[in-house]
């Protein structure tokens, strides 16, 4: 178990990388705590997978240092960073039966028999595989044999970090929910630095006790799935968490007002003039419908009802805005007059949010 | 469901059977009809039963070339294998070096046998040969025209120069499909370098590997034109493998019926043999499924 930290890493996959572009990673400073769950985000292509490898050592970083508590382990191959990781596809060793396979990493450093027929056991009952432990790995299914990679992975207590790699892109939905339930009871039985890495917004925010949004190589958020929601620090994080997205609409920011459409905006609080690209985010959870003649004029295109709640396609000037409404709530027909809730709302400037300045105003 | 009942269906098969007819059935059956007669001469055949079969099984010679053949086989699978593993575990994986490696390695599998059997002809004559003037000039007696045992040395040097490049480039196509995960996962576990090979890339390459070893097993048994080439036989009947026997029957002696009564055998032991190796070497996968 460790903290690890990074500092001023960064990687590119070029020799001789010239702009920040070149980078497949752009430079990062961060701190894992020790014992933490985090969750990497991003889509596809975004870094999250070569941060990991950095982490794991499978790639040496073209900058910074990657500290394993308070040991440089920069330059370190795999195999001296005690770390575990499981891959997006499954990995098992074909010819083993499949309690050869959950054997394998403590027997190659040596563990005594007796404590790794236990813990074998121990991890084939976690992961449900008890009937199977004689049975080769070749002949299984492909949830069956990620199942052992996950098990393998989680076989050894010692582990600095155990990392995932999109560990759940092949198995079935409900036993996706029933793995992740366990991993994440693992986590509080041992305690282990977890990193998991998905494009999966819900696996993200269920599994971990901080989510790290990436895209394009950068790190645009790092905190608690509410701090995501409530307060995203990019407007990549605010579309691409939630669902849908955040709303984002093009605005003139004066202090505590805001222009949208042409029509003027309470914000609740001051955020000065800010320059560059300024926008308005709200979320479609804080889009509310107002009375007849007050608010913003807009037309509902459609309404999705997904059971739970209903989402409302709205049209606002040339702008497409979602909102979400309880099922209860009486929707108008055709156009509409909506507000937005100022606990809601952020402002950015150039996708980055601008804080607010002093408190409420009115 | 119903089936409709169309005979003119057999028409659509009649291709494959006239082509398996031409190019198989009907050669083997003259080959069989020779081997139940006899001539002598004029175009006029007596039947002679099951004659020639029996001659042939209480053939001395036929079970000393037979022997030869084992051991060639066995010999040849024995340093091919390994050793094109060995070769393809040692090429790399990427880069520009790739395509020389393949280039370099496919050379020896363009060149027609017979030439393949000058080459090395030449290549060890003592007089005028590298190899064997090398040889010479190093103080080591070596003369694959006098010498039996030369003359294995010469035949399985040249047939591990010829084909050892086949089993290499299967191996490597094997060893190329293997996915980075495996070897970062085995890194993890801290699989030490023979483990990574006996668990991850020997199971891996284990398709392949059956391919290589069938072609090299068939090829090898039935090899008769490098060695007529380079040493005919000899000396003596040293090198007097299968294939070289039965020409020596069938064109040196004229004696057709026993020469067909050969091949058929002959070809019955490849196929046996083949069909042995091929349902060991599935079974050893089914049983890894079961």
């Amino acid at each position: 178990m460790a903290k690890i930290t990074l500092s001023g890493l960064a990687h590119s996959y070029l020799p001789a990388p010239k702009s920040d572009e070149d980078f497949a990673l752009k430079e990062l400073n961060h701190v894992w705590d020790d014992g933490q769950a985090y969750a990497l985000l991003g889509s596809s292509g975004c870094g999250k997978s070569t941060l990991l490898n950095i982490i794991s050592g499978l790639l040496i970083p073209s900058q910074g240092r990657v500290l394993f508590n308070d040991r440089d382990v920069t330059e370190a191959p795999t195999a001296e960073r005690n770390i575990a990781q499981v891959f997006q596809f499954p990995v098992v060793y074909d010819t083993m039966t499949v309690r050869q396979n959950l054997a394998f990493p403590l027997q190659n450093r040596g563990a005594n028999a007796k404590y790794v027929a236990e813990r074998v056991n121990q991890i084939a009952q976690m992961i449900g595989m008890e009937a199977e432990l004689d049975r080769k790995a070749r002949g299984l299914t492909a949830d069956a044999k990620q199942k052992i990679s996950l098990g393998r992975g989680m076989v050894r207590e010692d582990v600095n970090a155990l990392l995932f790699d999109e560990p759940l892109t092949v198995i079935d939905p409900h036993m996706k929910w029933q793995l992740r339930t366990q991993l994440k009871e693992l986590h509080h039985e041992f305690g282990h630095t977890m990193i998991y890495v998905t494009h999966d917004q819900t696996e993200a925010l269920t599994f971990a006790d901080k989510v790290v949004v990436m895209s394009e190589g950068r790190v645009v958020q790092i905190g608690t799935p509410q701090d995501l929601f409530e307060r995203p620090e990019h407007t990549f994080v605010g579309y691409f968490i939630g669902s849908p997205g955040m709303n984002l609409i093009p605005a003139d920011v004066r202090g505590s007002r805001a222009i949208v459409a042409g029509s003027e905006v309470a914000l609740g609080r001051s955020y000065g003039e800010p320059d560059g690209k300024v926008e308005l985010g709200v979320r479609p959870e804080f889009v509310r419908f107002a009375p007849e003649g007050e608010g913003l004029s807009a037309r509902i295109k459609r309404v999705e009802d997904v059971g739970r709640h209903k989402i409302v396609r709205l049209e606002f000037g040339e702008h497409d805005i979602n909102a979400v409404m309880s099922e209860e709530e009486d929707l108008p027909s055709g156009s509409a007059f909506i507000r937005f809730d100022p606990v809601g709302i952020n402002i950015y400037s150039n996708d980055w949010r601008v804080q607010p300045q002093g408190g409420q105003v009115q | 469901m119903n089936k409709t009942v169309n005979q003119k269906a057999w028409f659509l098969v009649l291709p494959v059977l006239v082509l398996v007819a031409f190019s198989a059935v009907i050669p083997l059956m003259t080959v069989v009809n020779y081997s139940v007669q006899d001539t002598f001469g004029n175009n006029v055949f007596f039947p002679a039963g099951l004659e020639w079969f029996r001659d042939t099984l209480q053939s001395d010679r036929m079970w000393a070339s037979l022997g030869r053949q084992i051991m060639f086989s066995a010999i040849i699978l024995a340093i091919e294998v390994p050793l094109g593993i060995f070769v393809a575990l040692n090429m790399p994986k990427k880069g520009a070096w790739v395509s020389v490696c393949l280039v370099l390695m496919s050379l020896p599998l363009l060149i027609p046998w017979n030439v393949v059997g000058t080459i090395w002809q030449i290549f060890g004559r003592v007089d005028i040969g590298l190899f064997g003037y090398l040889m010479a000039q190093l103080g080591i007696d070596y003369n694959y025209t006098q010498d039996a045992l030369d003359a294995w040395f010469t035949l399985v040097i040249m047939d591990v120069w010829h084909w050892t490049s086949l089993v290499a480039l299967l191996a490597y196509a094997g060893l190329q499909s293997i996915p980075d995960a495996y070897y970062q996962a085995a890194k993890i576990d801290q699989a030490s370098r023979w483990k990574v090979f006996r668990y991850i890339e020997l199971p891996k390459m284990q398709g392949v590997l059956l391919i290589a070893i069938l072609l090299r097993f068939m090829d090898s048994f039935m090899i008769y034109t490098e060695p007529f080439v380079v040493t005919g036989g000899g000396p003596g009947s040293a090198t007097n493998f299968l294939s070289i026997d039965l020409v020596k029957v069938a064109l040196g002696q004229m004696d057709l019926g026993p020469a067909a009564a050969y091949s058929i055998m002959y070809f019955l032991v490849v196929l046996l043999i083949s069909w042995v190796f091929y349902t060991v070497m599935t079974n050893i996968d089914k049983r890894g499924g079961a």
